[in-house]
């Protein structure tokens, strides 16, 4: 029998998430044994191509593009996942949704101490993906099937959910495992 | 001046009240609460501080008395009184209650120097909130820096109104108070300049009373790892129940 497929998807985080991913440390032998790795940062899979069991997206939603990718693990994912404060409320870079975005774009790119006197210009290629008004929560776009706090979940925490939703279980994670932080 | 004893007044006749089926002595007048908490029954609160007089405003600890939902940080114990603590229906609506607390303010756990020492936070753990199921309101509040040695951010206040209790209470200043109503209300400091124009210090009983990251003790930030912690092993309200 195929071995179920598993996706991970990078949006507005910092990729401390996937790291702790990794940090399951020698159980990502156990992990290779239980999945196949499909899109993926890991494996720099850019497309999806076939249906995917389980997606587990780390960030929030910032700019068009993170909605577009996040939309297509939705459609291409049977169980999806949102890991860490990042993907789950927006998290640190949340932090700008008090403030219009004018605001920061020009406090970063035109007036911030590190730019000279008329130096600024506040990129405008088309190429790069167009900011959304605020940072969401991924939630707040897709369905998503299970939540994993921490900033990031722990090694532990992910370990756990994923070891039990591919046994067939629902994740319950004790006490200690589940952080906001 | 004895906090303990403001109110209600109590008249120290033992009764008896049954609290989940189980049968506790309280004296009278005590609060609820305080009962409970006597005999090691926890009764999740956030306004509610010992050694403050009860405020009464935040329902966290909400109880069913004779089948109707009170406070059970205000309200006295009498003869009989029979109770409803810990089942699923009023955790659930504590729960929400917490999770409606963090989208109103900005509570951004991770970047935040309460983290792991905050009564908020661990209210969310212990009555099983995995983030809130609410939109955020990312609203604007402001933040108060002016004062060398305490920090005033209101992204974090919850208007428990604890810091203006112990102020006046056990500091005797009254550097805190409410301002505004609804939505619209917030914290506010006896002085047109922010908090540096208050006679607060760093070690005033008002900023120990504080439960979340919102008043703060600058330089103090992250001295304890990530594991030692107050609530990082421990659920909030393990220490009544021992
Ligand atoms: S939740 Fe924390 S670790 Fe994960 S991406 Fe966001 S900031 Fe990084
Ligand atoms: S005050 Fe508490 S709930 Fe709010 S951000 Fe800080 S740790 Fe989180
Ligand atoms: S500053 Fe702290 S103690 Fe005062 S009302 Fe806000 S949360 Fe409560
Ligand atoms: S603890 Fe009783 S109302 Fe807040």
């Amino acid at each position: 029998m195929a071995k179920p497929r598993l996706a991970t998807g990078h949006f507005t985080g910092c990729f401390g998430c996937h790291m702790s991913f990794l940090d399951i440390d020698e159980r990502i032998l156990e992990l290779v044994e239980l999945v196949d790795f499909d899109k993926s940062p890991i494996n720099d899979k850019k497309r999806f191509d076939q249906p995917v069991d389980i997606g587990i997206v780390e960030g929030g939603v910032s700019n068009d593009e993170n909605a577009e990718i996040l939309r297509d693990f939705r459609k291409n994912c049977k169980i999806l996942i949102a890991m860490g404060s990042c993907a789950i409320t927006g998290g640190v870079p949340a932090l700008r949704n008090t403030m219009p975005l004018k605001e920061c774009l020009e406090e970063a790119f035109l007036n911030g101490p590190t730019i000279g006197e008329g130096d600024g210009l506040i990129p405008n290629d088309p190429d790069l993906p167009v900011l959304l008004d605020k940072v969401y929560p991924c939630q707040e776009f897709v369905k998503i099937d299970y939540i994993l706090p921490g900033c990031p979940p722990s090694a532990d925490t992910l370990w756990a959910a994923l070891t039990a939703l591919l046994s067939g279980e629902e994740p319950s994670l004790p006490y200690e495992l589940v952080k906001y932080d | 001046m004895s906090a303990q004893n403001d109110t209600p007044e109590t008249s120290g006749e033992t009764v008896k009240l049954l609290i989940d089926g189980v049968e506790i002595p309280a004296r009278e007048g005590q609060t609820i609460l305080e009962a409970a908490a006597d005999a090691g029954i926890y009764v999740p609160r956030l306004c509610y501080r010992e050694g403050l007089p009860p405020g009464g405003h935040c329902r966290i600890c909400t109880v069913k008395v004779n089948g109707r939902p009170t406070s059970a940080c205000t309200f006295p114990a009498s003869e009989g009184l029979v109770l409803e603590n810990n089942t699923d229906e009023l955790n659930t609506m504590r729960r929400q209650v917490v999770e409606m607390l963090f989208v109103e303010g900005n509570h951004v756990c991770p970047s935040c120097e309460a983290s792991g020492d905050c009564e908020l936070q661990a209210l969310g753990y212990r009555l099983g909130m995995i983030a809130p199921q609410y939109p955020y309101q990312n609203t604007t509040r402001e933040l108060d820096a002016s004062h060398p040695d305490v920090m005033l951010d209101r992204n974090r206040c919850v208007l428990c109104g604890r810091c203006a209790r112990a102020s006046r209470e056990l500091d005797g200043k009254s550097v805190f108070g409410f301002e505004g109503r609804g939505i619209g209300k917030r914290i506010a400091v006896n002085a047109s300049h922010g908090l540096a124009g208050t006679d607060i210090d760093a070690a005033d009983e008002a900023v120990a009373a504080c439960p979340t990251g919102c008043l703060l003790v600058k330089r103090q930030a992250n001295l304890i790892p990530v594991g030692k912690r107050t609530y990082d092993k421990t659920p909030i309200g393990t220490d009544v129940e021992a």
